[in-house]
């Protein structure tokens, strides 16, 4: 308990900064949003599963601006605040979850398989980083200057693949960001049961840089990240960046079976308390925005009809 | 007229004008570059030629069938070398659940110019983990097809169909046919010709002198061929049985209506292939067969494979798991025994 009261002690001494108002609002969206999808499966309007990424927010918000149109960006089994941080898009990524019309990938691929222009999901850990490793190298040919990011999780570091894509993107200089929301828990099980060593001795191992963040601050992590990413696009090198983060809420939907003080110990640390205690006009009216437009969202795609499907031959 | 090329050689050819055609082609996998040229030397002299699209990779054939799903999903095209294709179960999650999955599970159909190659088959001595055929494990998955590499099959129009077809492939190449050559302008030998049963020229028909005589039709893959020959020839003029082999290009899906017509003529029909026992595809080929000719057919089709068993690696031992000329021969005069007797009661 001491290294959590010396941990809360920290976070109140780093004040947050003013966000852009694009940036507070889009927080609030996807926590509205991943708010909203819990709240539909309570009341049996949704079925399936779905990984929420409360909590997470911040990661792709802070990043959205270091990225090009022409990046590709490949997100995992998390990945609704990746996909909103892209496209503000949130009519079709409910209707895709709900099944209903103007569903993003007709209803096919759900939460958790998601294609639209440069940006792909997918529902296996570790699979995408080979994969993003090709797309690095098909970048690197037409496209020099773009780059590959693949979002996992602390959890993705115990499937073989990441290894073998580290290991290429390494070896051939392949412009591959990959993004570690290390939230400190894979499904149940806690990370020092599941990773020996560390992400960084890892990364080191196969002369790849590394940084990591603690800040949830998204002005703060772009200076940091911004020459970092930079990088990666002029000199074709590979980069892991690690973001020490919170899961808020479940894996999935009430499958939570961590102590309440573990839980209480990522509430300390969730942007969503810190940004309001430091700006609470500003944050209350964006909240009260974000609320409402996902509410209108929701409606809309309850009133919509299922979506079709085509299967191809 | 001079020999026809060797297998190999037709197959090196088929690379090199697939890579010279197309600029947006790489090509992938373990030890393919010069002057080692590939475990087999399929892809000697490749990296030479084309330098950055013939790349190397580390033992990863998880990760190298991966960047390859990058490169297609990109818009590119690959072709990755699995050195043996007993290694492409390190890569099945990349085949099952990302490249093939891709092609339709976005809701829209994603182009994926991928085509996986997998030297197959025993016979070498290479014993129980280099010397499978997994043509069965692959069997079934939507959105992925299955080629195996015949003597009557031009590497480079196979190649192209694969590359083409938007959906990703695996090629099957029977590590020992690599050294035979390539049948040509429908002659096998001095008794056998071919031709072909459709106009793609998909499935290629070996028949002796009269294609009007049919006793027993062999369906085979490509790598059965020299097994199911040895077997026909010695049917024919031992045994007097006319035989006559469909050997198809692509495995899966299985298109059966080129071959109905024959097997419905022979009523009695064997699927020949190295696998081991169980859930085959000939199991899948007999299945569509029954389906279509239930009627028609005087026997079950009759499952023709390699003892349900791992692979030795002595070659007395390997011998007898493996389904060579012998055990051909005695499927089909045992098919036919039975047709007799049966037709006699």
């Amino acid at each position: 308990m001491t290294v959590v009261d010396a941990d809360t002690a920290q976070l109140g001494a780093t004040a947050l900064s003013a966000p852009a108002d694009e940036d507070l609002d889009l927080l609030l969206l996807i926590r509205h949003f991943e708010l909203r999808l819990l709240d539909l499966f309570t009341a049996g309007q949704l079925h399936g599963t779905t990984h929420t990424c409360l909590g997470q927010e911040y990661v792709p918000v802070a990043l959205q601006p270091l990225l090009s149109t022409v990046d590709f960006v490949f997100s995992n089994h998390r990945g609704h605040g990746h996909y909103l941080a892209r496209y503000s898009d949130p009519v079709g990524l409910l209707a895709e979850i709900m099944g209903r019309a103007g569903a993003v990938c007709h209803g096919v691929g759900g939460s958790q398989h998601i294609l639209r222009d440069g940006y792909l999901s997918t529902g296996v850990q570790g699979q995408s980083l080979p994969v993003a490793a090709g797309v690095a190298m098909h970048l690197r040919r037409s496209r020099p200057g773009a780059l590959a990011l693949a979002y996992v999780g602390d959890g993705t570091w115990g499937e073989g693949a990441v290894y073998e894509a580290l290991n290429m993107a390494a070896l051939w200089r392949l412009p591959l960001l990959v993004v570690v929301e290390h939230n400190g828990i894979a499904q149940s099980t806690p990370t020092s049961a599941q990773l020996a060593g560390t992400i960084a001795g890892r990364a080191a191992a196969f002369g790849i840089p590394h940084h990591r963040t603690e800040s949830v601050d998204v002005n703060v992590i772009r200076a940091e990240l911004g020459p970092l990413v930079a990088r990666v696009r002029t000199e074709c090198v590979p980069l892991v960046v690690e973001f020490a983060t919170h899961r808020l809420g479940p894996h999935s939907k009430g499958d939570d079976s961590r102590p309440p003080e573990v839980i209480e110990h990522a509430r300390r640390h969730d942007w969503y308390a810190r940004y309001r205690e430091a700006f609470p006009e500003r944050f209350a009216e964006a909240d009260a925005r974000a609320a409402a437009r996902i509410a209108a969202v929701a409606d809309e795609c309850a009133a919509r009809p299922p979506v079709t499907w085509q299967a191809s031959a | 007229m001079s020999r026809p090329e060797r297998v190999v050689e037709n197959l090196n050819r088929a690379l090199h004008a697939h890579l010279a055609a197309d600029p947006r082609l790489y090509l992938l996998g373990e030890d393919v570059e010069d002057p080692y040229g590939g475990a087999f030397k399929v892809t000697k002299g490749l990296s030479t030629v084309y330098g950055e699209r013939v790349i190397g990779t580390p033992l990863s054939e998880g990760g190298i069938v991966g960047v390859a799903g990058g490169l297609a999903l990109a818009g590119d095209k690959a072709l990755v070398e699995i050195m043996f294709g007993d290694f492409a179960a390190l890569a099945f999650d990349q085949l099952l659940n990302f490249a093939s999955k891709s092609v339709s599970m976005y809701g829209r159909p994603v182009p994926m110019h991928l085509v996986v190659r997998c030297p197959s088959g025993g016979g070498r001595g290479y014993g129980p983990t280099h010397s499978q055929s997994l043509q069965k494990h692959f069997v079934g998955i939507p959105g992925l097809a299955l080629y195996e590499m015949s003597p009557f099959h031009d590497n480079h129009d196979v190649l192209g169909r694969m590359l083409g077809a938007g959906s990703p492939g695996v090629f099957f190449e029977d590590k020992v046919l690599y050294t035979h050559r390539m049948a040509a302008a429908g002659v096998v030998d001095e008794l056998f010709r071919f031709d072909f049963l459709d106009q793609a020229g998909e499935f290629a028909r070996i028949y002796a002198d009269d294609p009007g005589e049919l006793d027993c039709l062999l369906i085979g893959a490509g790598g059965m061929t020299d097994r199911a020959l040895t077997a026909m020839r010695e049917l024919l003029l031992v045994d007097e049985i006319a035989v006559q082999l469909v050997v198809p290009s692509r495995l899966y899906p299985f298109d059966v209506e080129p071959v109905l017509p024959l097997a419905a003529k022979a009523g009695v029909v064997c699927v020949v292939e190295e696998s081991t026992a169980g859930g085959t595809w000939g199991a899948e080929v007999a299945a569509v067969l029954h389906t279509r000719l239930w009627e028609t057919l005087r026997r079950p089709v009759r499952l023709v494979h390699s003892a349900d068993s791992i692979i030795p690696t002595a070659t007395h031992l390997e011998r007898e798991v493996l389904v060579g000329a012998a055990t051909i021969r005695a499927a089909v005069k045992s098919e036919l025994a039975s047709r007799r007797e049966r037709s006699l009661t």
